[in-house]
């Protein structure tokens, strides 16, 4: 068998195997599953008990107040409270009433009311009665006014204001907001891949030279082949893990009733509008993104000497992807702005903002196959100075490490003529 | 034939191995030796290209040395480590596929060495519950479970206790027996002494002696004389011939010019009073390291 697939498979297998990666998988599955679920598992934990408020009050407003919350079909249970506020409030402690109003007039005739409950962190209840108080009120005072239910209803109605992209192959608003939250989700997966993959590259290279075993591995094996085995085998790890999750993400979907699944977190996620393209450009993205990352990130992990090292020396090269991550956030909301747009074609950002961009907006191909040839370009380019720096690197053992190191580490490794 | 020429490898401004030129027969055990920076490691690494020379070329049987010949070399490393937390058995196979060996060569292999170094039962222990005695032996298997052509050993007895070093020196010898070539290096001139036919003193990357230990003993000229008498022996530095004595508590070690002189040295002492122990003897691979290298040094 080929080296390469050697250290790939060793790589993949040995990772598979351990503790990090069954526990950080079990642990999203059940987030997953949380996620797709958890209208049901609110519903179960819900009494669906009615909340009990006594009114006090003599008002004329209360059985128009009534009638307002049936309409909105609350699940209030609004009674009349004939006694003293002395005696609500022992109502409230013997379980009877969960909380009380006060219902007046004042000298203009308006209605006005007073909450009380035990505590008033638990806003549902008073922001339902006040809508519905609200409304009762602008209804009488239209209709003292003059004005007929048809009327009001009139000027109630929201204002039809559309927005059409006039631009060719410009997403339409519906599609947008489709697009914008796939967007969000797809930019949250790809930078917490790089970053969680990438570091996992890294650890491992440092965890290999600290442990001293490198170099019997590197007179066995060419360093070359040995890094890209390393970071395609973490890759695969990558792979089998988001199959795995996937997969259990759409069962747990399936799983779920008709009704589940209309009410459950994912149900705005409206798949029928993800397009095929998206969904390939965000896998070109991901795999890119994560290919420069890792070469970037090996070479700085043999650069380390101990294994403690390595998060000291890898946080610049995290930084490049956090701040590509806060650009696209900031792109989601403008993503035509020249920023964004300039960004897109820095490589280091290219893999979020440029898919940001291509979700957004309807960018002609060539922008894209630009970035993607510069994207490549750099993977090529950090590859053979990644392996040049990680030849040299790995045989180096100094006191403190940083990033200088790396000139050191091309020396080692220059061919002296 | 193992053959280095011309080997020269600066880093910038400092030459670690200069102008190198050794050739090894096949079949034989080799000392390199030198002190601390003398270039050891550093040839070692020039040899299994995992750094470039910068001037000269090294082959084995007349061929360079490549990433494509690596199962023909075993490896033990000056820095020693295996992975901490994998497994003594996983670890060899996946060395020794790495060395273009199959699964299941590895693992009878594996079975007969730790039967051979009566750890047996340590087959399936992490690495990092090992002593570091016994780390060692796992990584000498390592270095040879390929059974190699040409074997490196960079201190191999470094840090072992005496049984140990009998352990690993007779697995050596048998390596041997077998035709393997072994290329090692060493502080310990007694190691040396007992298993090197030839070999090579560096220092500061310049090969100061070199050749067959006999020869080079023979060449020297310069022998020992042991001597316990109950008087003081000050007055045989005045004599023709006489190097340095070196006082023991039982006895005193004269350093002779050649063989005749002890002759003389013999007759005064005589002449002086009773003479309990007189030994005429080779001159001591760590004298010739000491002069040579110590002498560079002034």
């Amino acid at each position: 068998m080929n080296k390469f697939f050697i250290v790939l498979t060793q790589t993949y297998l040995n990772r598979l195997k351990s503790k990090a990666f069954i526990v950080t998988t079990v642990i999203t599955l059940l987030m997953i599953f949380l996620l797709t679920n958890i209208s049901t598992i609110i519903e179960r934990f819900d009494t669906n008990e009615e909340d009990q408020v006594g009114v006090i009050t003599t008002s004329e407003y209360f059985p128009l107040l009534q009638n307002q919350l049936d309409r909105m079909e609350s699940n209030l249970d609004l009674k009349s409270f004939k006694g003293t506020e002395e005696e609500a409030q022992q109502a409230i402690e013997e379980g009877e009433l969960d909380s009380y109003m006060i219902l007046e007039e004042d000298e203009a005739g308006e209605p006005k009311a007073i909450y009380k409950a035990e505590t008033v962190a638990e806003q549902n209840t008073p922001q339902l009665l006040e809508s519905a108080l609200q409304q009762v009120k602008s209804t009488v005072a239209a209709e003292r006014a003059g004005v007929t239910q048809k009327q009001l209803l009139e000027i109630d109605q929201p204002v039809q204001f559309e927005k059409v992209a006039l631009e060719k192959g410009a997403k339409t608003e519906d599609e947008l907001n489709q697009a914008r939250v796939f967007v969000y989700v797809l930019l949250f997966v790809i930078y917490f891949s790089v970053i969680f993959y990438g570091n996992m590259v890294a650890v491992e290279v440092a965890t290999e030279k600290s442990s001293r075993v490198m170099e019997i591995l590197i007179s066995s094996v060419s360093p070359v082949k040995q890094m890209f085995g390393k970071i395609l085998g973490i890759a695969l790890l990558g792979i089998t893990q988001y199959t795995i999750i996937i997969i259990s993400g759409y069962l747990f979907m399936q799983l779920q009733d008709d009704e589940g699944s209309q009410t459950g977190f994912l149900s705005f996620l409206n798949f029928s509008n993800l397009t095929v393209s998206l969904v390939v450009y965000a896998i070109v993205f991901f795999v890119l993104g994560y290919l420069l990352y890792a070469t970037i990130l090996a070479m700085v992990g043999s650069l380390v000497s101990r294994a403690e090292e390595v998060q000291q020396l890898i946080m610049p090269v995290q930084f490049l992807i956090i701040i590509a991550f806060f650009i696209a956030m900031f792109g989601l909301s403008t993503p035509s702005s020249p920023f964004v747009t300039i960004a897109s074609y820095i490589p280091f950002f290219t893999p979020v903002v440029m898919f940001l961009r291509v979700g957004m907006l309807a960018i002609p191909f060539w922008e894209v196959a630009i970035s993607l040839a510069l994207l490549i370009g750099s993977i090529i380019v950090f590859g053979i100075l990644g392996a040049k720096v990680y030849r040299g690197g790995v045989l180096m053992y100094g006191k403190s490490s940083s990033l200088k190191d790396i000139g050191k580490a091309l020396k080692l490794s220059r061919r002296e003529r | 034939m193992l053959q280095f020429q011309n080997v020269t490898k600066r880093f910038g401004s400092f030459t670690a191995v200069d102008d190198l030129n050794l050739s090894i027969p096949e079949n034989e055990i080799f000392g390199l030796l030198g002190g601390n920076g003398a270039g050891k490691t550093t040839t070692f690494r020039m040899l299994l290209r995992l750094i470039d020379q910068t001037n000269g070329t090294i082959s084995w049987k007349d061929n360079a040395i490549s990433y494509d010949s690596s199962h023909l070399i075993g490896y033990l490393p000056e820095e020693r480590g295996l992975y901490p937390k994998m497994k003594v058995k996983e670890q060899l196979i996946y060395l020794g596929k790495l060395r273009g060996m199959k699964r299941s060569e590895v693992e009878k292999e594996v079975i007969s060495w730790l039967e051979r170094f009566n750890v047996p039962e340590y087959i399936d222990k992490k690495v990092e519950e090992l002593s570091k005695g016994n780390q060692q032996k796992i990584q000498f298997i390592a270095a040879v479970i390929h059974k190699p052509e040409l074997l490196i050993l960079d201190e191999p007895f470094s840090g072992l206790d005496p049984v140990n070093v009998e352990v690993l020196k007779d697995a050596v010898l048998d390596l041997k027996k077998l035709g393997t070539t072994i290329l090692f290096s060493s502080h310990r001139m007694e190691h040396v002494e007992e298993l090197c036919e030839h070999l090579c003193i560096l220092h500061k990357g310049k090969p100061v002696v070199s050749g067959n230990l006999k020869e080079i003993k023979r060449s020297y000229g310069k022998k020992n004389v042991l001597i316990d008498v109950d008087f003081d022996l000050t007055f045989l530095e005045e004599l023709e011939g006489v190097h340095r004595i070196k006082k023991g508590l039982n006895h005193s070690v004269v350093q002779i010019e050649e063989e005749s002189v002890s002759q003389v040295v013999l007759h005064k002492l005589t002449e002086k009073g009773f003479v309990r122990r007189f030994e005429l003897e080779e001159p001591s691979l760590n004298d010739i390291f000491i002069e040579k290298v110590g002498a560079a040094y002034e």
